[in-house]
């Protein structure tokens, strides 16, 4: 998969499927345009529908969508976490309440998320309505090592609660569990300095009610943390799921693992499973135009995103499943989807196991734009460069040689759109190869690897030598 | 007739030699890049003899329909000489017969040679008209013409279109910014007034055209036996030169306007061939007075204390901090430009004495410069001719546009090809500021980047193959590019920059 010649191959696949695509598509706007636009859809939202899952360990009935709260909006209109505008707090306000409104119960923050402000903005928002009417899910964050310490673990503790205004926490995550270096980074951040420890006597106390982690990377620290469950008796844990990881997972990165596997170990302990990335930072939900009709001509009236969230919540298992939602749209789309949940048959799995075999062929990079390696030190923006080039290789402007149909065209919109989405001082060309990125991304993205090709694949561009 | 001819052509040369300057693009300048060869100083400088000879026989027939066709300056001072006729009869008919000011003229002229001689190029720009006009449509029009465009680049962004995409507008150096508004205030004032003062007082080309154009086959004549001295042609006459009393001309200040052939009611004026006295009589030596010019003494070392890029806010990084969130960008430090001992000029330039030269200042390459590298110089011999400098981008391989519109040979043509084997100048390492040493990362862009492949990491530490590696130039393949320096990390001073050197050569 990461070779080069592998590259090329499935860009030159691509290619071609995107023609008989564009073949496929031709007839559908037509239809969309008559039924009335699928997202856009004048289709009224659901109160009082909401499907809940119930939490075996504390009885709690949680709303299947969670609120992810890494994405909200900025005064700009664009999520918080791109630029650096404030966070729209009136807008958080009125996201927040509508998803009450509509049975959502669950929001899911950390100390970490929106440049370190997106607890105050979901305390300021959740603290107007009712204690009892909602779930608080925060974290222990583990990316600087300044932290790790038991006095500044404890110190994140308290100011968690202290920003989102609550004197107990619902779900308690040890957040990131197996990224940078597997067990040791593991045992450094949490056992040794006793931080575990004392989580664990903070549940005991009540003042945290569940206790559970998030999952990336290295599977020993999972299998490891699940081998120690009579002891630790995890409440929940969290895992990213979604049709493509589900059994892609390890085939996109050899360093992760498929989310079959997670979700089968922590159903058969019946530990409930919190599923975040279940859109893989959109991904799921812009899909090329031959995955769009696919999925359109058997649900013309449901967005593409719904399908992933289908399969995200047909899983008994699932407690609840996160989406960080920045816009309105997002969460009315969603909530029509769990209003009430239409779980998918088993023939529909199969389906969406054959997009996901499918999407396999395009060789994207597998960027969900968490924006965990930001800020890069150095000035790049890393998301936006990776994105920009899954854009055009997804929109079919990423030629591979000049000789190709179409190479002007295709040059000129990858070129002028590379400046507009990425500032020139910003892009990969800068990129030093500090590797202080890397160990950030829970997807394992090797990024000054790519950092470099996709400069190389720029400079030949600009250079018209490709 | 002759006037509609006279004002179609000027409309056109003038258009189009506006958008040279104003077009980023590249695409006029493929059709009509030659409209700017053909400008007479930079033909002179570019010993361009071919389109010499042309325009001194074009002056010798027809005479100073230059400058009223081609010159752009001189068709900008009739716009706005024409402006204020607009406003009225009165205001049309506003001009009077004056004696030449000779004195001024040709005292001007012969300052103007020496300075040519001299080598000191920033007068000789000062008065160039062509170049004056340059100046004026590259520091004061090409902005508003970018300003429009990144407004469409903005609506077809937002239309998810490519047709348009956002240029860079930045003051490219202060000195010659001010001299260009200063130069179009004083013109405009000029020719508000008077129309052609600038042409027949201080512009040495209209200078050497003007005396060749006493001698022109073709004539504005007045037949005196029809003329009733009613002095409608001279009050039209916007370059003064008609004295209707004495029924004379001063050719050597007639621009071929054919303004007074229409405005004559009696038919007294037109514009024939014919033995007639010359009015006035010359005494420079008219030829080519710059091709023989003693080599200048071309001022190299230079201080620079002006730095543009200390213009943008320059905010502190945040190096190597601590991430202790996601999101977010951290903040970039604008680059300064570094203290050169000898700039940087173009490949095709050959060195800094020829190019020093040649170069009229028109600020075409300026203008076209599609990496933000050339910009005015701010020393005082050299004042306003260009220099390169790499803190908003590099000399790019498959770039050779201002070698491909220079038109006063300052700058010669080059393909891409040639330009990869032409030291411009050499990279130098500033150990104080490289980043393996400073932040103590691994780093290697210089490197990485140099499309000469003259840069190679090595450790600092021979005896410890693990120490931080930093660059190694092998300044026999260094080509001075510029990669380097834009790409390296160090802010606001990189850790690598360019010398220029005086003399180009091959590697």
């Amino acid at each position: 998969m990461s070779s080069k010649d592998n590259r090329n191959i499935s860009r030159r696949d691509f290619l071609r499927t995107m023609g008989a695509a564009g073949i496929a598509t031709a007839g559908l706007p037509a239809c969309a345009g008559g039924n009335g636009s699928s997202t856009a859809s004048g289709n009224e939202v659901p109160e009082g529908q909401m499907t809940y899952r119930t939490n075996p360990s504390t009885g709690d009935k949680v709303s299947l969508l969670g609120f992810g709260c890494m994405r909200w909006p900025s005064v700009g209109g664009r999520s918080a976490r791109e630029g650096n505008e404030e966070i729209d707090q009136e807008m958080v306000n009125s996201l927040v309440d509508y998803a009450i409104a509509h049975g959502v119960n669950y929001f899911d923050t950390s100390p970490a998320y929106c440049r370190g402000k997106s607890e105050r903005a979901t305390g300021i928002a959740l603290s107007r309505h009712p204690r009892d009417k909602y779930f608080i899910a925060t974290k222990m964050s583990n990316f600087a090592p300044s932290t790790w310490s038991f006095e500044a673990s404890r110190a994140m503790y308290l100011n968690s609660m202290k920003e989102l205004q609550v004197d107990y926490i619902d779900y308690m995550l040890l957040h990131g569990i197996g990224m940078g270096n597997g067990m040791e980074e593991f045992n450094a951040r949490y056992i040794d300095n006793g931080v575990l420890d004392f989580l664990l006597e903070e549940r005991k106390a009540g003042r945290i009610r569940n206790l559970g982690f998030s999952y990336h990377g290295d599977v020993k620290v999972f299998d490891y943390l699940l081998s120690r469950h009579d002891f630790y008796k995890w409440d929940f844990v969290q895992i990213q799921m979604n049709y493509l990881d589900w059994r892609y997972a390890k085939q996109i990165n050899p360093n992760n693992t498929d989310a079959e596997y997670l979700y089968n170990e922590l159903a058969s302990r019946n530990i409930p499973v919190v599923i975040m990335e279940p859109l893989l930072g959109g991904r799921l939900s812009n899909v090329t135009d031959n995955i769009v009709a696919l999925l359109k001509q058997r649900e013309p009236e449901k967005s593409v995103a719904s399908w992933a969230f289908r399969f995200a919540g047909s899983y008994p298992g699932v407690l609840t499943v996160l989406s960080g939602m920045t816009r309105m749209e997002h969460l009315q789309d969603n909530l029509r989807t769990y209003s009430p949940l239409d779980t998918l048959t088993g023939e529909e799995l199969d389906f969406l196991q054959d997009i996901a075999t499918r999407m396999m062929q395009f060789d994207t990079i597998p960027c969900n734009d968490c924006k965990y390696c930001m800020p890069c030190p150095y000035g790049i923006d890393i998301p936006a460069i990776l994105l920009h080039y899954n854009k055009c290789l997804n929109e079919g402007n990423t030629p591979a040689s000049s000789r190709e149909e179409g190479y002007r065209k295709a040059r000129r919109a990858y070129l002028v759109g590379y400046d507009r989405s990425v500032p020139k001082l910003r892009q990969a060309d800068h990129c030093i190869g500090c590797n202080q990125c890397s160990p950030h991304c829970p997807q394992r993205i090797d990024i000054p690897k790519e950092m470099q090709r996709i400069n190389d694949y720029v400079e030949k561009l600009r250079q018209d030598t490709l | 007739m002759l006037k509609k001819i006279r004002l179609t052509l000027a409309t056109l040369f003038f258009c189009i030699i506006t958008l040279l300057f104003l077009d980023f693009t590249g695409t006029i300048h493929a059709w009509f890049g030659w409209m700017a060869k053909i400008q007479f100083l930079p033909a002179l400088l570019a010993l361009n003899l071919g389109v010499v000879i042309l325009l001194v026989a074009l002056t010798l027939v027809f005479g100073r329909i230059y400058c009223s066709v081609i010159c752009p300056m001189g068709v900008f001072q009739d716009i706005v000489s024409w402006i204020n006729g607009r406003r009225g009869r009165k205001n049309r008919m506003r001009f009077s017969y004056s004696p030449a000011k000779s004195w001024l003229r040709y005292g001007t002229l012969v300052l103007f040679v020496a300075a040519l001689i001299a080598g000191v190029g920033s007068f000789v720009a000062l008065l160039a008209p062509y170049s004056s006009y340059g100046r004026i449509a590259s520091n004061l029009f090409s902005p508003l013409y970018r300003w429009g465009n990144n407004l469409l680049a903005y609506i077809a962004e937002r239309a998810g279109s490519y047709a348009f995409y956002e240029s860079e507008v930045w003051l490219k150096s202060i000195p010659t910014f001010i001299i260009a508004v200063v130069t179009f205030i004083v013109i405009v004032f000029l020719a508000w007034r008077n129309s052609r003062t600038y042409c027949n007082t201080i512009c040495p080309v209209g200078t050497v055209l003007g005396f060749l154009s006493r001698f022109s086959i073709f004539k504005v004549r007045i037949d005196e036996s029809k003329c009733k001295s009613c002095s409608l042609c001279t009050r039209g006459c916007k370059a003064a030169c008609i004295d209707y009393v004495n029924h004379s001309i001063d050719y050597s200040r007639c621009v071929d306007c054919f303004d007074c052939i229409g405005t004559c009611t009696h038919g007294a004026i037109t514009f024939s061939a014919g033995s007639r006295k010359d009015t006035l009589s010359g005494t420079v030596n008219h030829d080519a007075t710059a091709s023989g010019q003693a080599s200048p003494a071309a001022g190299t070392s230079r201080r620079k204390f002006l730095s543009i890029t200390a213009l943008m806010a320059a905010t502190a990084t945040v190096r190597a901090q601590e991430k202790k969130v996601d999101g977010g960008l951290a903040a970039i430090e604008g680059k300064k430009v570094p203290e050169r001992a000898v700039k940087i000029v173009p490949a095709g330039a050959l060195g800094i004495r020829n190019f020093a030269r040649h170069c009229t200042a028109c600020q075409l390459c300026v203008s076209v410069c599609p990496n933000q590298v050339l910009r005015p110089s701010t020393g005082l011999l050299d004042m306003m001719q260009p220099e390169m400098s790499y803190e908003r981008g590099y000399c790019r391989p498959e770039c050779t546009r201002c070698s491909d519109v220079c038109p006063a040979g300052a700058i010669h043509p080059v393909t891409a090809e040639e330009k990869s084997s032409i030291q411009i100048g050499h990279a130098v390492w500033v150990k104080e500021n490289c980043v393996p040493l400073t932040d103590g990362v691994e780093c290697g862009n210089c490197a990485r980047h140099c499309p000469a492949g003259a840069i190679q990491m090595v450790p600092y530490d021979p005896a410890d193959p693990d120490s931080p590696k930093i660059p190694v130039v092998n300044t026999a393949r260094c080509i001075g590019c510029g990669a380097c320096e834009n790409l390296c990390p160090a802010r606001p001073f990189s850790a690598i920059y360019v010398e220029g050197h005086e003399v180009h050569s091959e590697i």
